[in-house]
């Protein structure tokens, strides 16, 4: 527990609560393994997790029952407000133990309802992340941490209602699952922030404290409306009761923990949990109150006449979640009280009753009532359980559920609605009397009755094991409904926790005397009892009336959002390149223009150059050039003669303004990037068609215009004016020379300031180089080197020597002096203009001129090292005189530099940065080389021989016959 | 001069943006070198236009121009090189591979008319 050290406000049981809640996310990295052990085994140590984290619980229990809030605190993202706390008061230790304690139940009972073919350890996996994400929810006490969890247990539950992928239904049940709780968890998020932010904080025990302020706030209904809409989606209210049902496409064990316990109550526990916040305004009792009411009645009056076993359960759910939500909407205390109370029961009955619905179909391999019946003499074991759990949903006394459902109607006689004081207790009495019936059915209509012959299976009680569960959780039914007294004390404390007051005054007894819900349940079970007689004739009359199918519904509408998506998905981005960069410029010119008309233009605070003659000039040719460049795209060589006048403008410009390194790099990238295009102009067309249709090319040229208007209007803007903030260039001026040693600020800004920029820049080069060279590999390997392979070499030859004379010749002379102003421009660099980068570029030139007269084989076979190597020296050098820095004892690549006098030659200076600086240099060369190479590999693919001599006409050569010696 | 420069950005960027919504991959290739410019001069300007004062410190001289753009652009131009060698080996390996250099990959495309060589 060392994570516990450090922090504030906690005792020692404190510390176990990130443990708690750790601890299933924690083991559900064994079920998975384990499962190779064994399904027991597996089981086991799914087990194992859940009992230490309910031992852990169980041991901060007493304090909790005393009235503390423990509580754990770790900062994690504290500037957002998000923070690893966690509070564990008398709800939190409630829902806690219902998570924790059900669910081991639930890891027994799947041990035994799990068939050989269903994969055990994924199951666990998926049960113990859902287990963990649910404990996470009640032990959290900050709201956004909440959010996380909330939507874990989302994705989780997702994992266990699509457990059997196979069936259409499960995969079905759990999008909708998703579907439905993942928005509305996206609608909380939004809740909860607002309510955060009214707060003034995200820790739910200052929210708690703040209802005055919360209540005041204009804020507070789009926030109430926005909680509830997670609430509701995730406690199946209506009108998003339709995915609960849909939800039984899953295992049993899945439905018996998701509806009764878990899943399902997160959206109670967190209306409980905010409950003394919201609760008590008139919106808070109109919209959760009447949505409870409503889903009650709706829940009960369905489940009635649902044949499927687990359709009942389910609907019987969403009647009790009903039930419960109208108790907290109603805002007293006493109701609250009772909600808190009947959470209990309904989760000891409702699990017991999903788990005995799962042993029905287990052993009769059918669910559907109407072949089910006299079930009582074959299965005495399941019949006596399901008797007691069913018995009390009903709410029969002597056991919990009649405790409950008395406290319920005893609040909603007292409550009045719009002024009406009959309609609440009516509704609620009527839904009580629903519950009744349809609880009496699964006892009548599944296990009395004669018994029949045609059960799909030979029925029979299952192994200890698989009744076990259910038969724990009937104890508890009846000694809660026995003996209240026992269930106070949680009552009490988790009560207590909801109200965040003081309680009111109450006993949980069997005996209240004769009072007005005395009546109300009365009524409730004789009606119910004359209900379930009639079942019949209401069932047909239920068949033949049309109703709304809420799949059918859903089904529709989430074909028609993914038609609407998909035809905007595709209206942009369909795969064409063009569409997709038009889309994006015009996304891009939007945007600007929404931030353009959003702000104001700043008057002109900078003195404009004035135009000379000069500039002037470059300005008329590069317009003119660009012009042409669009105007005669078509003819490609032109095309690329004007983007060399472009270029070299550009590179004039550079000069004009001050920047000679750029100058220098830009001239140089530009024969290179010229060479390459000419090179892969021998292999591609050298016209492009007239294709798009004139109107696609004014639409092309309206964006483009635009496109140009707003750049240059950007850039004008941002020239007249002056920088807003003070700029770091004037401390890289005045510490270039002082500490990185060097008078030329761009070369000692790129190789020391920013030379972990240049650094990765190098690499990324190196990079861009061999992927050209794997893609060249690739080609050449597959259909376009076949087809290169039997090139046409008559076809695209043009007139003239392929290694002229005068070339070869020129080249030849001009290689040292190239290599030599190459080596000047690198040694200067630090302090005039030059440098790495600019050198390699000029070497690379140097060593293309011998490619272009001889031919880049003949060359190349004379070259010792491969490109390959110099891109990794380079690269390695680069990082050796970084690491040498550790060796000093300073951060990476930190550069030192100094003065050597020797006697002749002038004082000169060394630095790490020329190392750096070399290591930059053989990068650039290493890549252009192997780019350049990549390319002319293609050429040799044409069957272009490789020429044994230099030159094709060499007056020196006695047998010179004019043609290269590997001829054509 | 400033409007010069800044027209002169917009031009390179229209023609760029133009070239770019073209149908075949050479035009495309063109028009992002031709972006590449723009946009390495309009990072460039960010550090406002000064004549005559290269960054190069020199004894007595005050008014240097700003250095840091320079040295991002110097890196820049280098890398659009490196991007601008990979699309056109990317353009010719898809010529060669299916005999068609357009660069929208739709039902109706030319490609693999000719079948294999």
């Amino acid at each position: 527990m060392d994570e516990t050290g450090g922090t504030t406000h906690m005792d020692t049981a404190g510390g176990f609560l990130p443990i708690i809640a750790a601890l299933p996310f924690f083991g559900a990295l064994f079920p998975g393994l384990m499962i190779q052990a064994g399904r027991n085994t597996c089981a086991a140590f799914t087990a194992a997790p859940t009992i230490l984290a309910l031992v852990l619980l169980l041991l901060c229990a007493p304090a909790v029952m005393h009235g503390e809030v423990l509580q754990f605190q770790l900062p994690w993202l504290p500037k957002l407000g998000l923070n690893v706390n966690f509070m564990l008061d008398g709800l939190g230790l409630l829902f806690a133990g219902l998570i924790l304690g059900i669910g081991l139940l639930i890891i027994l009972y799947a041990r035994f309802y799990l068939s050989r073919e269903d994969p055990m350890g994924q199951f666990y996996t998926y049960l113990l992340l859902f287990q963990g994400a649910m404990v996470g929810i009640v032990l959290s006490d900050n709201i956004l941490l909440l959010l996380v969890f909330w939507e874990l247990t989302s994705l989780s539950s997702f994992l266990l209602i699509g457990y059997w992928k196979h069936l259409p239904e499960g995969r079905q049940g759990a999008r909708m699952a998703l579907t439905v709780t993942g928005t509305g968890g996206l609608a909380m998020i939004a809740g909860m922030l607002i309510l955060g932010n009214i707060a003034g904080s995200y820790d739910l025990s200052v929210i708690l404290t703040q209802k005055e302020a919360i209540q005041a706030d204009p804020m507070y209904l789009p926030a109430l409306l926005l909680i509830l809409a997670g609430c509701f989606t995730k406690s199946a209210q209506f009108p998003f009761h339709f995915w609960l049902p849909h939800a039984m496409a899953a295992p049993t064990p899945v439905s018996a923990y998701l509806h009764s316990a878990t899943m399902v109550k997160a959206g109670l526990f967190l209306m409980a949990r905010m409950w003394p916040v919201l609760a008590g305004t008139p919106e808070w009792f109109y919209i959760v109150a009447t949505t409870g009411l409503i889903t009650m009645l709706i829940g009960a009056k369905i489940a009635l006449f649902k044949d499927d076993l687990k359709a009942l359960l389910a609907f019987s759910t969403v009647s009790h979640l009903g039930l419960i939500t109208m108790l907290l909407g109603f805002g007293t205390k006493m109701a609250a009280v009772a909600a808190v109370f009947h959470i209990i029961n309904h989760a000891t009955f409702k699990a017991a009753l999903f788990m005995s619905a799962g042993i029905v179909d287990h052993e009769t391999h059918t669910r559907d009532i109407k072949r089910l019946g006299g079930l009582r003499h074959l299965m005495p074991i399941t019949f006596v359980i399901v008797t007691f759990a069913a018995l009390s949903m009903a709410g029969i006394p002597l056991l919990n559920g009649f405790l409950s459902k008395e406290m319920m109607l005893e609040e909603a006689a007292h409550t009045v609605w719009q002024g009406n004081q009959w309609i609440v207790p009516t509704l609620a009495t009527l839904g009580a009397l629903f519950s009744v019936a349809y609880s009496f059915r699964y006892i009548v209509h599944v296990f009395w009755g004669p018994v029949r012959d045609d059960y799909p299976s030979k029925p029979h009680d299952p192994g200890f094991g698989m009744w076990a569960a259910p038969a724990f959780l009937v104890v508890l039914v009846v000694a809660i409904g026995v003996a209240p007294f026992l269930a106070e004390p949680l009552v009490r404390a988790s009560a207590g926790a909801v109200i965040g007051g003081a309680l009111p005054e109450f006993h949980l007894k069997i005996w209240h005397g004769v009072t007005p819900a005395l009546f109300l349940s009365a009524a409730a079970v004789l009606g119910g009892a004359i209900l379930l007689a009639l079942h019949a004739p209401l069932m047909r009359h239920w068949l033949a009336t049309p109703r709304p199918e809420a799949k059918t519904m859903f089904d529709g509408l989430t074909r028609a959002a993914t038609r609407a998506s998909r035809a905007f998905t595709n209206g942009v981005h369909n795969g064409a390149l063009t569409r997709n960069g038009a889309t994006f410029t015009v996304t891009v010119l939007a945007a600007g223009w929404l931030a353009w008309a959003g702000g104001e233009t700043l008057p002109a605070t900078r003195e404009m150059l004035p135009i000379t003659a000069l500039p002037a000039i470059g300005w008329l040719l590069l317009i003119v050039a660009t012009v042409g460049l669009v105007a005669f795209h078509r003819n490609r060589f032109l095309a690329l003669m004007l983007m060399g006048i472009v270029g070299l403008i550009v590179s004039l410009g550079f000069v004009y303004f001050s920047a000679p390194d750029l100058a220098l790099t830009q001239i140089s990238v530009e024969v290179v990037t010229i060479i390459l295009l000419l090179l892969a102009l021998n292999f591609i067309p050298r016209t492009t068609p007239v294709e798009s249709s004139p109107a696609r090319r004014m639409r092309d040229a309206a964006i483009a215009i635009a496109g140009g208007v707003a750049v240059t209007g950007l850039t004008y803007a941002i020239l007249i004016s002056d920088f807003a903030f003070e700029s770091i260039s004037a401390f890289h001026l005045a510490n270039s020379y002082k500490g990185g040693g060097g008078t030329n600020v761009v070369n000692v800004i790129l190789v020391d300031f920013r030379g972990f920029d240049t650094y990765g820049e190098i690499i990324v080069l190196g990079i861009a180089a061999l992927v050209i060279f794997a893609l060249t590999d690739t080609v050449l390997k597959g259909r376009g080197g076949r087809w290169l392979a039997n090139w046409d070499q008559d076809k695209y030859r043009a007139a003239g020597d392929r290694h002229p004379l005068m070339m070869v010749v020129a080249t030849r002379v001009m290689m040292p002096i190239a290599l030599m102003v190459g080596a000047f421009i690198f040694l200067r660099g630090h302090n005039e203009p030059g440098g790495g980068f600019i050198a390699g570029l000029i070497v690379a030139i140097a060593f293309l001129m011998q490619y272009m007269a001889s031919g880049f084989a003949w060359a190349e076979s004379r070259q010792r090292v491969t490109y390959h190597a110099t891109i990794g020296v380079g690269v390695l050098i680069a990082s050796l005189t970084g690491l040498g820095a550790w060796l000093a004892g300073k951060p990476f690549l930190t550069s030192a530099y100094g003065y050597i006098h020797l006697p002749p030659i002038e004082e000169f200076e060394w630095a790490t940065a020329m190392a750096f600086d070399t290591g930059v240099f053989l990068t650039v060369v290493g890549a252009v080389m192997l780019a350049l190479n990549s390319l002319s590999s293609m050429a040799r693919r044409t069957g272009e021989t490789v020429n044994i001599f230099p030159m094709d006409i060499n007056p020196a050569r006695a047998d010179a016959d004019g043609t290269d010696e590997g001829g054509k | 001069m400033e409007m010069l420069l800044a027209s002169a950005i917009g031009g390179l960027s229209a023609a760029g943006i133009y070239l770019m919504l073209r149908l075949r991959s050479f035009p495309v290739i063109i028009g992002i070198s031709l972006l590449s410019y723009a946009v390495n001069l309009f990072l460039f300007a960010t550090g406002r236009l000064v004549v005559n004062a290269p960054p190069v410190l020199r004894k007595g001289v005050e008014t240097y121009s700003d250095p840091l753009p320079q040295a991002l652009v110097l890196t820049a131009i280098v890398i659009s090189f490196g991007m601008t060698a990979v699309i056109v080996i990317m353009a010719l390996g898809s010529y060669l591979s299916s005999r068609s250099d357009t660069v929208n990959i739709t039902a109706d495309t030319p490609a693999e008319q000719e079948g294999e060589a």
